[in-house]
């Protein structure tokens, strides 16, 4: 099982979720969080004044799937969020040893 | 007694009185006003504190009006027109027969209270200056002082005509002075007074690198909607009765609150792109501080033109602190300093001779002698107030410490001075394991270091 987390912009969120629910993605957690990667924030004015501001407001999404799932996962996230500007986030994938779901305890990819 | 023998007895006016009771109570609903206004413009962390900071000034303002700021105020000049006598009203016990009234049209006890909130306004307003970082308890004596030894000389110079056998204080009956609501005692008192704790207490951590934002501008919208409710009585009770001049100077006032708000924005539209809602708010308070003093002495026209000038000068002067340094949090400075000079000045170029105040500016044939007369009063309560409040600001640090500890300040006042946070929203709020653990730690690092 793999842990897909994906840190989107946060005008991408509906686009990268009906993409997910297309490749039959039926779960997922999503948080509003803030960071930032190369693009090193940006700079805002307020009563005339400048400036630099580091976060920049994201939306992060994890899902678990099974193995041979996440490659067309990464892809569907990828093609929804991109606008090719600086600053669309990032994807990455991480294994799962294993999954409980807590109402029935199933176990691992019965429980995904 | 039968009526007729008290009508005989008492000049009072019951129409007069009626509005000066309204006019009061809207002048009580601006304290909470400003505490929404400022409340809404700082952080989180900080709001309850910046709301504390007004109420408790209507808390230690008013007993002390009652007792001998009145009296310091309004009672018979003490000598130069500079104080008024603090035994003639102490108390304010003097006031309570009806025959006190003298041949007043209002009860002098209602006067007494109507100018005691103009007095909770003054105070609360400086508390913008220092938002965030200041112990409550220095601030309480901080206003408390002023009260006495800033606001109550100034408001005796400006606002005590005499009559009959009363002598009042000099900028109103022998420099002549045009100040109808307080462009000098009020707005200039307060900036410069905030201008002066600002250098006193230094600058929050993070001023000019963190932009700061408010934390929730809905708060300011409100707390500016009920300022300029609470404005009407502010300044078209300032006539003292139901009458013509009431009606001219409600007029101005809701002219020059509009025009300042579009001044304003304008700025921001033009320089920065965006018309925000704290630059809406923030420009009617400017108009409304420029039409203080000079709400009397404009004809409709003149008070749009005082409006958006002061929307216009106002919003540039807000970035002067940047320039300065020094940190006045939410523009005590920019707008009732800069706002009331505007305001005060004004009089002298664009007052007209139709209205109340009965004077011509330089603008309709009046000369310089008017615009001499406002720059001499400016200059005079701008001066006293921020070399005084200085003084005690400076006396107060020394004495018990004026600013909070830099971890408290970042942690957020509201926790370490009132043990409160204004917002929990967590599912978990309120229950043992919802706390966010501040409030505790809060707690250990005062124990540590001794604190209350």
């Amino acid at each position: 099982m793999k842990l897909v987390t994906a840190v989107i912009k946060p005008h991408k969120w509906e686009d990268t979720r009906a993409a997910l629910e297309a490749v039959g993605v039926t779960g997922m957690t999503v948080s509003e969080v803030s960071g930032y990667g190369r693009q090193k924030g940006h700079t805002e004015v307020y009563r005339g004044a400048e400036y630099d501001i580091a976060l920049v407001p994201k939306i992060r999404i994890e899902i678990v799937v099974d193995d041979g799932d996440s490659a067309a996962v990464v892809e569907a996230i990828c093609k929804a969020a991109q606008t090719g500007k600086i600053g669309d986030g990032k994807v990455w994938v991480a294994s799962v040893d294993s999954v409980v779901r807590v109402r029935t305890g199933d176990r691992d990819e019965a429980a995904i | 007694m039968s009526p007729l023998t008290t009508a005989a007895a008492s000049a009072l006016d019951t129409g007069d009185t009626a509005w000066l009771l309204a006019a009061s109570a809207l002048v009580l609903l601006m304290a909470p006003g400003l505490a929404l206004f400022y409340g809404g413009m700082v952080r989180s962390k900080s709001v309850l504190n910046m709301i504390m900071m007004s109420f408790g000034t209507l808390a230690a303002v008013a007993v002390l009006w009652a007792v001998v700021g009145y009296s310091l105020a309004f009672g018979d000049d003490l000598g130069l027109g500079l104080l008024g006598d603090p035994t003639q009203y102490f108390g304010l016990g003097q006031l309570l027969a009806e025959d006190s009234n003298g041949d007043s049209t209002v009860p002098l006890i209602l006067f007494a209270m109507f100018q005691g909130l103009f007095c909770v306004i003054t105070g609360a307003l400086v508390s913008g200056a220092i938002a965030d970082r200041a112990r409550f308890g220095a601030w309480i004596v901080f206003v408390s002082v002023w009260t006495l030894v800033v606001y109550a000389p100034i408001a005796h110079w400006i606002f005590d005509f005499s009559s009959g056998d009363h002598v009042g204080g000099w900028m109103a009956n022998d420099l002549g002075v045009i100040d109808f609501a307080g462009g000098t005692a009020v707005e200039i008192c307060s900036g410069a007074s905030g201008l002066a704790l600002a250098l006193v207490l230094g600058r929050r951590i993070g001023f000019g690198k963190d932009p700061m934002r408010p934390h929730n501008l809905t708060l300011v919208m409100l707390g500016a909607g009920l300022l300029w409710f609470g404005w009407f009585g502010f300044n078209a009770g300032s006539a003292l009765g139901a009458n013509h001049t009431a009606a001219v100077v409600f007029t101005t006032t809701l002219l020059a609150g509009a025009a300042g708000s579009a001044g304003w924005l304008l700025v921001e539209r033009l320089r920065d792109g965006h018309a925000t809602s704290l630059g809406a708010a923030s420009g009617l308070v400017s108009g409304l501080v420029a039409i203080t003093p000079s709400c009397g002495s404009l004809s409709p026209m003149g008070s749009l033109a005082m409006g958006v000038a002061a929307g216009i000068i106002c919003a540039l002067a807000v970035g002067l602190k940047y320039r300065f340094g020094y940190d006045d949090s939410l523009d005590v400075v920019g707008v009732h300093l800069v706002g009331g000079l505007v305001g005060t000045l004004g009089i002298g170029l664009i007052a007209t001779a139709a209205a109340p105040t009965g004077v011509d500016g330089l603008f309709y044939g009046g000369g310089l002698d008017q615009l001499g007369r406002q720059a001499l009063g400016a200059g005079a309560v701008l001066l006293y107030a921020f070399v005084v409040s200085g003084i005690i600001g400076l006396v107060v640090d020394r004495l018990m410490g004026f600013r909070i500890d830099e971890e408290h300040e970042i942690n957020g006042i509201d926790l370490v001075v009132h043990a409160e946070t204004a917002y929990d929203l967590h599912a978990t709020a309120g229950s043992r394991s919802g706390s966010t653990g501040l409030l505790q730690a809060t707690r250990e690092t005062n124990r540590e270091e001794g604190v209350r």
